[in-house]
């Protein structure tokens, strides 16, 4: 598998008032609005990388022996659970704020 | 060498397009523009232009197809009018932020209702604020000169915004006329290097997310959201001085010179002034000669480019009269007068002038604006000068 993330795109050139293009996510803290959160069972994960295919956001993040999202982003969708072939995700509902 | 044809405006803005050399046009027909798109497929088919034509199936996708295509790197071309323009409202309103320079004629057409498929600017009035430049040709050539025009100005780094090149349905679109074609070689050189997407692009060597979600009411959304109003509203003020440099530069290579955002006719020591846009123009000069002839102190100011709104150049030209009548050629309803008319007395703001203005609506719905029309705009401005201003607008063509 390729690595997941190319370097981004260098954007220093191009003046910051033009128009709205982002290389990285920091404008918007996404996981703000998680009412639930997916939690990866390892034992389960086979690092297949469908959940970081499906990501709407793009917030999977790759680990030694599984992956897993990245919690400033994800916004609780849940697609990843969704679509796990291993089941391997479970959305767990978030109680503390 | 150039070669002279004569031909319609909509065939005119088609051997303008085949001049700018863009890499696809996406089109859907509607009228008065449908033989715009008829001369630009055939071009395609006999291999006159060498872009890549995308039939879709609205204009909704015709507008959002330029976008990927502009930001893919591509030089692109489309056109519509009315009831199609009202549909591709969307990506319509989400072009210019992402300052993409697509160039877009505007054949106006009235709106309905009533159905109307005639001439009239209140599509194009109606979508003013957007964030597209906006030209108003007043001749079949000028159409022809104004769309390579369009591109250079679009393309120029310190604009970077999509341009309308409009003009009177019916009028021009079907008006018969003398029209020179010039040589590829010139408008090549006049054109340079495309500048399509050195900013934002869809481009696997530049990853970068396009139009990411920016906003809300904490974080850094909100000022990077004003940042970006602020850069366009700046784009469109330095488009002012880009627009008077790039016509400058295209009568050097064509021999024909335009007022570039407005053009002043027989104001010296004009009492008073009326002012047109587009196709009416003509007929509006041809009064002010008859009534110049008869002692009359009158002048004429025709707007060229009313985005972004050439207020110095305006104030300039206003500074000395006593009284101006507007001539629009579409309604803005809220304010029971033409568009053009709220915009001129908000320039005299500036000149510290509280002058008669008179507001004139014309031409709508395909109706002739003709030389005795104007005179009569030319008599009652002329009684504004001593005062007596009507309530409301004068709708030219109510007795007709």
């Amino acid at each position: 598998m390729r690595h997941q993330a190319r370097k981004p795109f260098d954007q220093s050139t191009i003046p910051n008032d033009l128009c709205p293009i982002a290389t990285e996510y920091s404008v918007l803290r996404t996981g703000d609005w998680r009412a639930e959160r997916p939690v990866v069972d390892r034992s389960k994960c086979v690092k297949c990388a469908t959940c970081w295919l499906y990501c709407p956001t793009q917030c999977i993040v790759e680990k030694p022996t599984w992956f897993e999202a990245d919690l400033e982003i994800c916004k609780g969708c849940g697609v990843c659970a969704q679509e796990c072939p291993h089941h391997a995700i479970i959305m767990v509902e978030e109680l503390e704020g | 060498m150039a070669r002279t044809i004569v031909c319609d405006g909509n065939e005119a803005a088609a051997w303008g397009v085949v001049l700018s050399r863009p890499d696809m046009v996406a089109v859907y027909p509607i009228t008065p523009q449908s033989s715009l798109a008829e001369y630009i497929s055939q071009f395609v088919a006999d291999g006159i232009i060498q872009a890549d034509l995308m039939d879709v199936e609205g204009e909704h996708s015709v507008l959002s197809v330029l976008q990927g295509a502009c930001l893919a790197g591509a030089r692109t071309f489309t056109a519509s009018s009315g009831q199609g323009l009202a549909f591709m409202f969307e990506p319509y309103f989400r072009t210019p932020p992402l300052r993409l320079p697509i160039v877009m004629c505007i054949v106006t057409r009235d709106g309905i209702t009533p159905q109307c498929v005639w001439g009239g600017q209140q599509d194009a009035m109606t979508v003013r604020e957007a964030g597209w430049v906006h030209m108003y040709c007043e001749t079949n050539q000028e159409i022809l000169d104004t769309v390579i025009m369009a591109y250079k100005i679009a393309e120029n780094r310190e604009v970077m915004l999509p341009v309308n090149v409009n003009y009177d349905g019916n009028y021009l679109s079907y008006g018969v006329e003398r029209v020179e074609i010039p040589d590829q070689e010139k408008v090549d050189a006049f054109l340079g290097e495309k500048n399509t997407n050195w900013h934002a692009a869809l481009d696997p060597d530049r990853p970068m997310g396009v139009d990411p979600l920016t906003g809300g009411a904490g974080g850094l959304g909100p000022a990077l959201f004003v940042r970006y109003r602020k850069g366009l509203c700046k784009g469109m003020q330095n488009a002012l001085g880009v627009i008077a440099e790039v016509h400058k530069e295209w009568e050097k290579i064509s021999g024909r010179s335009y007022a570039p955002l407005i053009e002043e006719y027989r104001l010296e020591d004009a009492d008073y002034v009326i002012m047109t846009i587009g196709s009416m123009t003509g007929a509006g000069k041809d009064a002010v000669d008859a009534a110049r002839e008869g002692g009359e102190r009158v002048g004429l100011v025709k707007i060229k480019t009313f985005r972004p709104f050439p207020l110095q150049a305006l104030c300039e030209a206003l500074r000395e009269v006593k009284a101006v009548g507007i001539v629009d050629r579409s309604v803005s309803f809220g304010w029971n007068a033409g568009p053009m008319y709220q915009e001129v007395i908000s320039a005299l703001y500036f000149l510290n002038k509280h002058i008669p203005a008179v507001s004139f609506i014309g031409g709508l719905a395909g109706a002739d604006i003709t030389v005795d029309h104007f005179s009569r705009v030319i008599e009652i401005t002329s009684r504004a000068v001593q005062g007596e201003v009507p309530s409301g607008p004068i709708w030219v063509n109510e007795e007709d």
